[in-house]
């Protein structure tokens, strides 16, 4: 992993909503710079405004004021064609409800985005149930959500992130609808295909399992990035932690 | 700049949803939801055969006097196919009520489906391809309803003027209206039945497009942050 070589670049963004007459500052002056190949995990309590900054860092949000860099690219300078283009072909999301379209079987989830990249129906075939066997269902393509458990349909979900060959894969909460064993599943598949597969995972979670494999953990608290902490020094924390929360 | 340009035609030759997976994935929406969307398509049934049944009704009847003022008395009298006004204003009447109900169907299909739409744009769909599939769901639908509507519509004409006129209709076969009226005006039972799938698609179109553009318009995050 060259440590110098940015993906995504967050520089002074802020995020405003308006609640009624009320303004909400969800993000709060946010720098942040994700590296290639890296897992990085967001961490924070729920209302820190990390889902904010994950839609931000995914392209699916624009700051109110900052600007956000996906591979160089200013968001805020791109049309909406470019925005889809980023978005179907560096970008891969995983969400907490798995997100996949029901009336679709797992392959034709997972070829979907291939469809949208313009590739041939015999290179998504292949291409979609290779990934399909790579997350470990490469005999269950035929296969509709409603068939298939929520760790399997999360499964699908990751395979259809990596459709296009992203740099990188978002996950916002990959874990939190699943039990504790599949959500270490899961966590761990994400991980092997980090590694393997060499695609930078940027995950925003409360779920402290994902703290064993992070390369480094980003806690946002009221829209500010409260530390940035590396695993060296994750793993001595994780026990108080843990605790801590349960 | 330069390179933007460039960069911007790459992505417009690179995203894209070729018609025939368009049609498939419609195609494929519908049936999931067939019983949902066999009551779309029987609200356009009804539409569609009460505008045929019309029509076709006013022509054949047309047909059926001038056949007989033909043989009973030789003098020639123009039978004129009209429709009475009040019949135009029922047709219309029904025609709105059936935009309506697609209007309708599609909101709600559409809402139901807003966390699908969000997830489609995540995955690199544009706003277009959004609007694209729900146009073809609903004009599928309308084709459909129509198709149907023209037959059940056009029998029904058929059978009305059967009993009315007795079985001297029968005599009106060798000459039976397909193309055109007594006067020629092209309003026979064919064109009337095209007439008809034209109609029925045209108004599942204008329903479905104002829920779809709105639909396809959604930012992403907020297409699925929507509870429904």
């Amino acid at each position: 992993m060259a440590a110098n070589d940015i993906v995504v670049s967050a520089i002074g963004v802020h995020k405003e909503y308006r609640m009624g007459a009320e303004v909400v500052h969800a993000l709060d002056g946010i720098d942040l710079d994700i590296y290639r190949g890296e897992y990085l995990s967001l961490m924070g309590p729920s209302g820190s405004g990390k889902s904010t900054l994950f839609n931000m860092v995914g392209a699916l949000d624009q700051p109110t004021k900052g600007d956000v860099f996906i591979e160089g690219e200013n968001m805020a300078q791109l049309t909406m064609e470019q925005l889809a283009w980023i978005r179907c072909n560096r970008m891969g999301y995983i969400f907490q409800s798995f997100n996949l379209l029901i009336v679709m079987t797992a392959l034709e989830n997972v070829t979907l985005p291939m469809i949208f990249a313009g590739l041939s129906p015999k290179q998504r075939e292949e291409r979609g149930k290779e990934l399909l066997s790579i997350v470990g269902l490469g005999d269950r393509w035929s296969h509709r959500p409603t068939e298939l458990s929520g760790g399997q349909q999360q499964r699908v979900a990751i395979a259809r992130a990596l459709a296009n060959e992203p740099d990188i894969v978002l996950a916002d909460e990959p874990t939190a609808n699943l039990d504790t064993k599949t959500g270490r599943e899961i966590i761990n598949l994400l991980k092997e295909l980090n590694e393997s597969q060499n695609v930078t995972v940027v995950s925003a979670t409360h779920d402290l399992k994902m703290l064993d494999v992070s390369d480094r953990v980003v806690y946002i608290r009221d829209g500010k990035v409260e530390q940035i902490r590396d695993r060296d020094e994750i793993d001595i924390h994780v026990g108080s932690l843990a605790g801590e929360h349960e | 700049m330069e390179k933007q340009a460039q960069s911007d035609s790459a992505i417009r030759s690179q995203i894209r949803l070729p018609f025939s997976e368009a049609v498939r994935i419609s195609f494929q929406s519908l049936k999931i939801r067939f019983w949902r969307s066999i009551i779309t398509t029987l609200g356009i049934l009804f539409g569609i055969a009460f505008l045929v049944a019309v029509i076709s009704g006013n022509t054949i009847e047309a047909a059926v006097q001038a056949d007989e003022t033909q043989t009973v008395d030789s003098v020639a009298q123009d039978a004129e196919p009209t429709i009475p006004p009040h019949q135009i204003w029922l047709v219309i009447m029904s025609l709105i009520v059936c935009v309506v109900g697609i209007s309708n169907a599609m909101l709600m299909s559409v809402t139901e489906r807003f966390r699908e739409i969000g997830t489609m744009k995540c995955l690199g769909a544009l706003d277009r391809f959004v609007v694209l599939l729900f146009l073809l769901e609903s004009s599928l639908q309308g084709l459909a309803g129509a198709i149907a509507g023209s037959i059940v519509g056009t029998l029904f004409a058929l059978l009305v003027n059967l009993r009315a006129a007795g079985w001297s209709l029968w005599r009106v076969f060798y000459q039976f209206p397909w193309f055109t009226d007594v006067n020629g005006a092209p309003l026979g039972v064919a064109p009337v039945i095209l007439i008809g799938c034209l109609v029925g698609m045209a108004l599942a179109v204008i329903g479905a497009a104002g829920p779809a553009f709105r639909a396809a318009k959604m930012p992403p995050v907020e297409a699925m942050r929507v509870e429904v």
